[in-house]
């Protein structure tokens, strides 16, 4: 399973090519990602997890082209990303709203630098904040709302320039427990009725199964791509992250991949 | 304030929805408004203590009145140069120069904190003459700048120049605060550098912006007057020097009163702009 192209892929929405990339410190060299190889069809919902330090938000930000990689190459639908583009969003860990702009003004940030028609862009950002819950808060500033509203905020915000790629960079971890149950699953319904190719980094294993179609673990640094698990259930229709997490094969998988994560070497090796 | 502020405000949310407040609540706010009251009366007490105490000791023989001056005296003397119309000159002149040097340091000083910010290797140059510069105590440069500038000029440099490193140091520190994701998020959607100062960096850094203000209205005023003293024909600066001069120690005193009035002025202004500010963008001042 290890390093091959999953099968039935005939021109994948995202290609990653043999990517590597060092980091050079005054102190030493160091290998971030090695060798990767991953290929992420149109639709597909992948998750990536793996030890902390294993590279794994690096990767993200080599896919948004905020990073260059130093070996390899990564492309959208057969075009190398250089720079950031706006058919890839890109979600970090903290909602990273601006405290001096109102709900609305968060939500229009992108289609201000992109210089996209602002008559629309308001529209689609009143429909997606109604959509999601918001409309009380439209004009309210990020500080009068609950951790998860504002995740909701930057959800939006991400998708209103209409991405192809969703790039999620832990975007539960800084949200208490049932939040952040409540929150992955609304947002596993969105991305997938909107059909988005979605890119989540996240170490928390049980999110990964129930949210992603395939999950991608990582080992410790050097960053490398050990294993892949596809992520299929026995119902017919898709469950949702929260109805997963209620089924046998949930914990198969979840058992599988801590095995393959080896925690506990590490723990011990901590202690 | 703001402790109790945020203690009331979670028992005052309910006492807004039933007409009538219980007993204990209603005891609670004539305390928090006896405490105020309290502080108001003392602030006011110890400006009245020292007014009744610099008339007295010398009119008792304490202190020698011609060093001291009376208030009453500060106050005839104030009353005269209001009549002549000097007064206006003066603290024009004063309140001018301090206005030019605060806007001048805080506009040089954004210039360059947004240089810095840009091109981190020219920051990293110029740093230690940055800090030195910063410690060098301007008001030595007062002849320099009275033989290259003239009388007029030399006050304005001075006034821009005590504020303008110090501006530059704070302004710099609240840019390389700004949360790297942000600076990120405007990169994702490809904006430009003048984007990510517009956007980013000019409002993320208000309230920083509000407090080198305030380092700069006192800062600024010292430069001023500094100035005055050295060329100057006119200004508060110039009134202390000259009354000085001629042992006319009213003269200094009201001088010097008309400064603590302006510099309490300014103050406040700028203090009006910060809850203008707080108001307008939410409590993220």
């Amino acid at each position: 399973m290890t390093g091959s192209p999953s099968a039935g892929i005939v021109r994948p929405e995202l290609a990653v090519r043999n990517v590597g990339l060092k980091y050079m410190t005054p102190e030493r060299e160091l290998v971030a990602l090695s060798d990767i190889n991953l290929d992420v069809a149109a639709g597909e919902f992948v998750a990536l997890v793996g030890p902390s330090g294993c590279g794994k938000s690096t990767l993200l930000t080599l896919m948004a082209g905020l990073v260059a990689p130093s070996k390899g190459k990564i492309a959208i639908r057969g075009t190398d990303i250089t720079a950031p583009s706006h058919r890839v969003g890109f979600m970090f860990q903290k909602d990273t709203l601006f405290e001096w702009r109102t709900v609305l003004q968060n939500v229009l940030i992108g289609a201000e630098l992109l210089h996209l028609d602002r008559a629309a862009a308001q529209r689609r950002a009143e429909e997606l904040l109604i959509g999601y819950g918001l409309e009380e808060f439209l004009h309210s500033l990020p500080h009068q709302l609950s951790g998860g509203m504002r995740q909701r905020v930057a959800l939006a915000r991400t998708l209103l320039p209409k991405p192809d790629i969703l790039l999620l960079d832990e975007p539960f971890s800084a949200l208490d427990y049932q939040t952040r149950l409540a929150l992955s699953d609304e947002m596993a319904g969105i991305l997938r009725s909107e059909g988005k190719t979605v890119i989540l980094v996240t170490h928390d294993i049980g999110e990964a199964v129930s949210m992603a179609d395939r999950v991608v673990v990582m080992s410790r640094r050097p960053g490398r791509i050990k294993s892949q698990f596809n992520i299929r259930f026995a119902s017919a229709a898709r469950p949702t992250p929260l109805q997963a997490r209620a089924l046998p094969e949930f914990n198969d998988y979840f058992r599988k991949i801590w095995d393959d994560l080896d925690m506990q070497s590490q723990t011990q090796a901590l202690q | 304030m703001t402790t109790q502020d945020s203690i009331a405000a979670p028992v005052a949310a309910p006492a807004t929805e039933t007409p009538a407040a219980s007993p204990e609540y209603q005891r609670y706010l004539a305390g928090l408004k006896r405490e105020r009251l309290l502080v108001r009366a003392w602030q006011l007490a110890i400006i009245i203590g020292f007014l009744i105490l610099w008339q007295i000791a010398p009119n008792q023989g304490f202190v020698n009145p011609m060093l001291t001056s009376y208030p009453s005296q500060v106050l005839s003397t104030l009353i005269e140069l209001v009549k002549n119309g000097s007064l206006f000159v003066h603290t024009w002149a004063t309140l001018f120069s301090t206005i030019i040097g605060f806007a001048g340091s805080m506009i040089i000083g954004l210039i360059l904190a947004l240089s810095f910010w840009s091109f981190p290797n020219v920051y990293r140059v110029l740093d230690p003459y940055m800090v030195v510069l910063n410690a060098l105590p301007k008001i030595a440069l007062v002849p320099i700048f009275y033989i290259w500038l003239g009388d007029k000029s030399s006050i304005y440099a001075m006034a821009i120049i005590v504020g303008v490193f110090i501006t530059t140091l704070m302004l710099y520190t609240g840019f390389r605060a700004i949360d790297p994701d942000k600076v990120r998020l405007v990169r994702l959607y490809g904006g430009t550098r003048a984007d990510l100062i517009r956007k980013v960096l000019l409002p993320g850094t208000v309230p920083m912006m509000i407090s080198t203000l305030k380092v700069n209205v006192g800062l600024s005023l010292v430069g001023v007057v500094v100035g005055e003293f050295q060329s100057a024909k006119s200004g508060l600066g110039y009134l202390i020097i000259f009354g000085s001069q001629v042992f006319q120690m009213n003269l200094v005193m009201t001088a010097i009163v008309v400064l603590a009035i302006i510099s309490a002025g300014l103050f406040a202004a700028i203090q009006l702009l910060e809850s203008w500010l707080y108001r307008t963008r939410g409590g993220n001042v």
